[in-house]
């Protein structure tokens, strides 16, 4: 359990915290977890380290708050490279710039191995034929299937999509084509080039309901 | 030509050469057509652009004893932990300079008492794959922006912030990443690539530009260019040759990478989007044009073979047949069930510049179709050596003839 200050501070801004949207409550919690391993005398365990993270990312690798990922299955490559990313505040995203602020290499080849063992996130609810045969179609022919495997469950430096929330799909996809997310190379700004917002809805309609 | 060219082109095409060799036999599909999808082959279902690790490799995992040089050459780690190492650049007083692609951060490698030290002398900057040495001053091609340090081998250890003198470039992440050269005329050479695999680019795109070194009189060097991660100057033609990469997905054999040279500045198009090596028309983009409208290539590279950096050797050090030798390093192929490049080439010229043969002159980087490095830059030392990076691993490695090297 959190203690200290920043626990207490965090138990507070929970009771006090009844408008706020549970994204914002996971980060607060996330916050004094963090401030509490940070204060601690002893060096965590691995175990401990990773509560912060599961917080707002979900215990068993399914997240259930808006626009924050799913990190289940997800590969240790990929993750190996996005917290690295955060660690060296080549992806802002501020609080996951601190969370992993003064991680040492070995730091991150633990999280990202420890992390991957989560399970693969339970996909979306079936919903609308249509679109779904859409999204079929559109992930043959942008090709995403070659790169992210047939059954989008990703390999090696490309993420898993498949089971991932509709919401944070939607999002990275547009800011891979605005160019907002500058991704670790560029392949995805390539790959976003010719496609349009519609189709994005659809892809990722498609994605977040895939076993 | 030995057995180790067997990955490597065959002898190269003539330029303006008729049908490739190999080559689709079907008539390729509308764009969009749902049948351009995945083909059902294990190999072909592991297509993926490969990423560098983001930690470089320690130096005793390094690939070195996998790599095979030309015999009467040796290889050997010149220095190990230089994360995402791309562009090499040699500073008046020795010190060799390493930009980066997927990270932040300039590099300057020193020799101190007989032993190299690694200092950070830029970071906070967004793809600065191009850099370029001229007079004592650093120029640095980010993204969308070129910058200086000035009399940056006097600052190493604590250097000034890099000053603005060219921004505003496009922001597109797509082949945003620039190449850097200081021309014979003492202007910047840079280019901006195609923001795409394939598609019609705006003006501002596809080609290549040169500027002033205070980022004055902007203009277009040449276009219809795809993306550049490599330009050289031809020592007495002073000619600007570069390399450029081909696009994808149209067929595991074409189009091949190509190497250009420009003969009409201001003038010369190489084609982009429309004609592709020189000799056929794109399936999309070159209905109503022709192959005769274009510059064409000096040789073919391979296909998806990623050539990147190249060097003029003018040194002495690798013996007459290697002086004047273009050096180039195919960093390799993604978009290709069985991978291709993974080297280092010897591209031999005539006197007239264009070019007599291309033989492997280090192989090695794939190994049962997987990297165990990527060679990117090349840099030729005064004292005769070769420098080689490897983004892949974070790595540089020496080349030299029978390890000598020349006294300084």
């Amino acid at each position: 359990m959190p203690g200290g200050a920043a626990g207490r501070r965090a138990r507070r801004s929970l009771r006090l915290g009844h408008g706020q949207s549970r994204a914002r409550m996971c980060a607060v919690i996330a916050a004094a977890i963090l401030g509490a391993i940070a204060t601690a005398a002893a060096a965590s365990s691995l175990e401990e380290r990773l509560a912060p993270c599961l917080a707002c990312h979900g215990e068993n690798g399914q997240s259930g708050n808006p626009e924050i990922p799913s990190l289940g299955a997800q590969t240790a490559p990929y993750l190996l490279i996005q917290i690295f990313l955060f660690r060296e505040r080549l992806r802002a995203v501020e609080i996951m710039n601190d969370a992993v602020r003064g991680f040492s290499d070995d730091d991150l080849n633990a999280f990202a191995e420890a992390i991957a063992k989560l399970p693969a996130p339970r996909p979306a609810p079936q919903g609308d034929p249509v679109q779904l045969e859409r999204g079929r179609v559109l992930v043959h022919r942008y090709r995403c299937s070659f790169c992210h495997n047939g059954d989008l469950s990703g390999r090696d430096n490309v993420p898993r999509i498949a089971g991932q929330r509709e919401d944070f799909l939607v999002k990275t996809l547009r800011a891979y084509k605005s160019n907002e997310r500058a991704g670790y190379d560029a392949s995805m700004a390539d790959v976003m080039q010719p496609i349009s917002d519609a189709e994005i809805l659809d892809l990722a309609y498609f994605a977040a309901r895939q076993p | 030509m030995g057995s180790a060219l067997a990955q490597a082109p065959a002898a190269p095409p003539p330029t303006g050469a008729s049908a490739p060799a190999t080559g689709a036999s079907a008539a390729p599909l509308p764009p969009g057509s749902p049948l351009l999808g995945r083909p059902d082959t294990e190999a072909a279902k592991k297509l993926a652009p490969i990423a560098p690790p983001p930690l470089p490799t320690a130096a005793d995992k390094l690939p070195l004893d996998k790599l095979k040089l030309k015999s009467g050459f040796k290889i050997e780690l010149y220095a190990a932990g230089v994360p995402n190492a791309r562009t090499l650049r040699l500073g008046d007083k020795g010190t060799v300079f390493v930009s980066s692609r997927v990270q932040d951060k300039i590099h300057a490698i020193v020799e101190k008492d007989g032993k190299r030290e690694i200092k950070v002398i830029a970071s906070g900057l967004h793809r600065p794959n191009g850099i370029a040495l001229h007079k004592g001053t650093l120029y640095i091609a980010e993204l969308y922006q070129i910058s200086k340090i000035d009399n940056i081998e006097a600052n190493l250890d604590n250097p000034p912030k890099p000053t603005l003198i060219l921004g505003d470039l496009p922001k597109d992440e797509a082949h945003g990443w620039k190449y850097l050269t200081v021309g014979p005329d003492e202007k910047l050479y840079f280019q901006i690539g195609a923001p795409c695999n394939i598609c019609m680019p705006s003006e501002r795109h596809a080609k290549i530009y040169r500027v002033g070194l205070d980022g004055k009189g902007l203009e277009v060097y040449a276009t219809g260019i795809r993306q550049i991660v490599g330009m050289d100057w031809h020592p007495t033609l002073k000619q600007l040759y570069f390399s450029e990469n081909a696009r994808d997905w149209m067929s595991e054999d074409m189009p091949e990478d190509k190497l250009n040279r420009v003969t009409n500045p201001g003038k010369d198009n190489f084609g982009f989007p429309y004609c592709h090596q020189g000799n056929f028309t794109d399936p999309e983009f070159g209905w109503g044009h022709s192959c005769s409208e274009f510059t064409k290539p000096l040789v073919l590279l391979g296909p998806h073979a990623a050539a990147l950096g190249l060097k003029f050797y003018t040194g002495n050090g690798f013996g007459s047949e290697y002086r004047n030798a273009i050096f180039l390093a195919r960093h390799g192929s993604w978009n290709r069930s069985v991978k291709f490049g993974g080297d280092v080439v010897a591209v031999k010229l005539n006197g007239n510049g264009t070019v007599r043969s291309i033989e492997p002159f280090i192989t090695g980087f794939i190994q049962n179709n997987n990297y165990v490095g990527r060679p990117v830059d090349l840099l030729p030392m005064k004292d005769g050596s070769m420098l080689v990076s490897d983004d892949y691993n974070g790595a540089i490695y020496r080349v030299t003839r029978n390890g000598h090297v020349a006294q300084k």
